[in-house]
């Protein structure tokens, strides 16, 4: 018998029962689209966290004073030292090392932001204009920071976008001047939008010059320094350069942490594919039991249709040929079932992508891929039994109907 | 061209042995008419099951054109029936999802045939047998005449040597089994070896070879003169 004909004598015997064909293909499809749905959800969440950690940055390594120990008690507490603080001169010895393209330091504190009547307390960041490209921001009107001595404690200000519209609404802001807390900035440019990053909204802060803000909150210690590497390949190459060189400026200790965006983005990355690999697992187990009602309803066809199975012995079918019609069969019912519940899953994706766009849901191929070859696995593995079970019929006691 | 050589078959009933067939002994010649009869129980289906290799011997052996046939696995014995018998049953069994036409190809089908050639030998046959204008009827929609008709159509369409017919008329009235005999019996122009089981003593009359059964055993064999 020939495969074509295998393929369309299979197929007219499931048309000829096609309420049986509908559902065991729903039960498919079902499986199929749960899965790839599911998947696209955990996805787009992975992907989600991904991209926030990317919008800090690229190639980011941060320092930060004092060290993190996960064993407990550090060696600076045991000594009963406060850990050094980070200086500006420690900031830019870091360029010393060749892995690294350009760096920002950062302080942080806050104060009230007024203008006239208008007085608000905000977060404010002192840095330099390298802040720009290390954390990717933007700049709607005006300019960012002007470079120059790190030294210079130039009382100019970058307001965050809406710190601009509560204290200006649509009135021209740069070039006015404005207070924090006892000092006078002019504002020289404001933050495109940027929405929410990870937890700091970049659209209510206020930016200053590094050497201002150490004037103004009178001190002398960075919060951390940013260092964009010049590759990824020299993250590495940053992390330890960065250690020693302010270990060795620290007197021989050290004293500071050195962490990589790659490290916590890969943790959320492994935490977040587990966790996606999981949820596809549990809509699999659908499609396992997909497969169970497939080789149910194969051995009912197969005691439904004992007198043709009988005829096609009589007929010359060998028990192989018997055996190919009914794998022929699950198949095609599995084959169908998971196109189907691919297109099902795929519209659900975009359903979901639509009504959160935000969430970039997208079914990982992977994803893709294992829940129709698991549809097509337990469709064939689950019919091995009917089929052989129809082949081995005696064609005497099934012409019989027995 | 057929022997059958100290042929026993046995079956188990619970836990007793029951002997279908004992020690026959049986040679028929090619283009023969052969009719196989006895009251139910005394092995006439077994024997044609056993002719048309849907059973196997419990011992004994079959010869099929010098060759013995009782050693073939499953698929070398499919493949002498698909080309050298043809089976005509009591009650049809049509396929009832398929129409007449596809019931007469479904053999060519089993056996590798191109579509094209098996469209045209089916069309021939279809007009030979009167079941041109029924050719897409489904079986529910055929008269039992016309289902035999199309159930012989089939059997022939491989060209055997042997076809074995059981109870051909059973399921029909008068009129339309005798109708369903003369085509039977006009394949045995062509040659065809025609083994007709049947508990009607006036149809088995009609054979040249008659041959009765009895308790799994062969009681008379008797020929008749032309």
């Amino acid at each position: 018998m020939k495969l074509a004909d295998t393929i369309q004598f299979a197929s007219g015997s499931l048309r000829g029962s096609p309420t049986r064909t509908l559902l065991m293909m729903l039960a498919m499809s079902i499986g199929v689209a749960a899965v790839v749905v599911l998947t696209a959800l955990g996805e787009g969440a992975r992907r989600y966290v991904i991209d926030q950690f990317s919008s800090l940055g690229t190639n980011l390594v941060i320092v930060l004073p004092g060290r993190t120990e996960t064993a407990g008690i550090g060696p600076g507490l045991m000594s009963g030292q406060t850990p050094r603080e980070i200086t500006l001169e420690d900031a830019q010895a870091l360029l010393r090392s060749h892995a690294v393209k350009r760096f920002a330091p950062l302080t942080v504190g806050s104060a009230t932001l007024s203008r006239d009547a208008l007085n608000r307390e905000v977060v404010v960041l002192g840095s330099t204009s390298d802040l720009l490209e290390v954390r990717h921001m933007g700049i709607a009107l005006g300019r960012f920071l002007p470079a120059g001595d790190i030294n210079d404690a130039t009382p100019v200000c970058v307001l965050g976008n809406q710190m601009k519209r509560e204290l200006f609404g649509n009135e021209q802001a740069v070039g006015q001047w404005v207070r924090l807390g006892d000092r006078r900035f002019r504002v020289i440019g404001v933050l495109a939008s940027q929405g929410e990053s990870m937890g700091m909204r970049t659209d209510e802060l206020v930016i200053i010059p590094v050497a201002a803000a150490h004037q103004l909150f009178n001190t002398s210690g960075l919060f951390r320094v940013l260092i964009e590497a010049k590759s990824r390949d020299a993250i590495e190459q940053v992390v330890r350069d960065a250690e020693a060189i302010m270990t060795e400026r620290h007197g021989g200790e050290r004293d500071v942490t050195v962490i990589t965006q790659d490290a916590v983005l890969q943790t959320f990355d492994r935490i977040l594919t587990a966790l996606t690999m999981a949820v596809g697992g549990i809509a699999a187990i659908s499609l396992a039991v997909a497969g169970v009602l497939i080789m149910n309803v194969m051995l009912i066809a197969v005691a439904q249709r004992i007198k043709e199975i009988g005829l096609l012995k009589a007929l010359g079918a060998p028990g192989k040929q018997i055996r190919h019609l009914f794998f022929a069969e699950a198949v095609l019912l599995s084959g169908i079932g998971s196109v189907a519940g691919l297109v099902l899953g795929y519209t659900g994706s975009f359903i979901i992508g639509q009504v959160y766009p935000m969430l970039p849901v997208s079914p990982p191929w992977w994803a893709v891929l294992a829940a129709t070859i698991t549809a097509l696995g337990t469709g064939i593995l689950f019919s091995v039994w009917p089929a052989r079970r129809a082949a081995k019929l005696d064609p005497v006691a099934a012409l019989a109907g027995k | 061209m057929i022997e059958l050589q100290n042929v026993c078959r046995t079956f188990t009933v619970g836990d007793q042995q029951v002997a279908a067939l004992r020690d026959i002994d049986l040679k028929l010649d090619a283009g023969e008419y052969i009719s196989i009869m006895g009251p139910s129980g005394s092995g006439k289906s077994t024997m044609l099951n056993m002719l048309g290799l849907l059973d196997r011997p419990s011992s004994g052996n079959y010869l099929l054109d010098g060759g013995n046939v009782t050693d073939l696995n499953d698929e070398q014995q499919a493949r002498v029936r698909r080309e050298k018998i043809g089976f005509v049953f009591q009650s049809f069994h049509l396929v009832p999802r398929l129409t007449a036409a596809q019931n007469v190809e479904l053999p060519m089908i089993l056996a590798s045939i191109p579509a094209e050639e098996r469209k045209a030998r089916v069309q021939v046959l279809m007009q030979n047998y009167g079941l041109s204008d029924r050719a897409d009827h489904k079986p529910d929609q055929l008269s039992g005449g016309q289902r035999q008709r199309v159930a012989i159509a089939r059997a022939t369409v491989m060209n055997p040597t042997v076809l074995l017919a059981d109870e051909p008329t059973g399921n029909l009235d008068r009129n339309t089994g005798w109708e369903v005999l003369k085509l039977l019996e006009g394949l045995l122009e062509k040659g065809i070896t025609l083994v007709v089981v049947t508990h009607d003593a006036e149809i088995g009359a009609r054979a040249q070879r008659q041959i009765h059964m009895l308790d799994g055993r062969i009681v008379s064999d008797e020929r008749r003169a032309k």
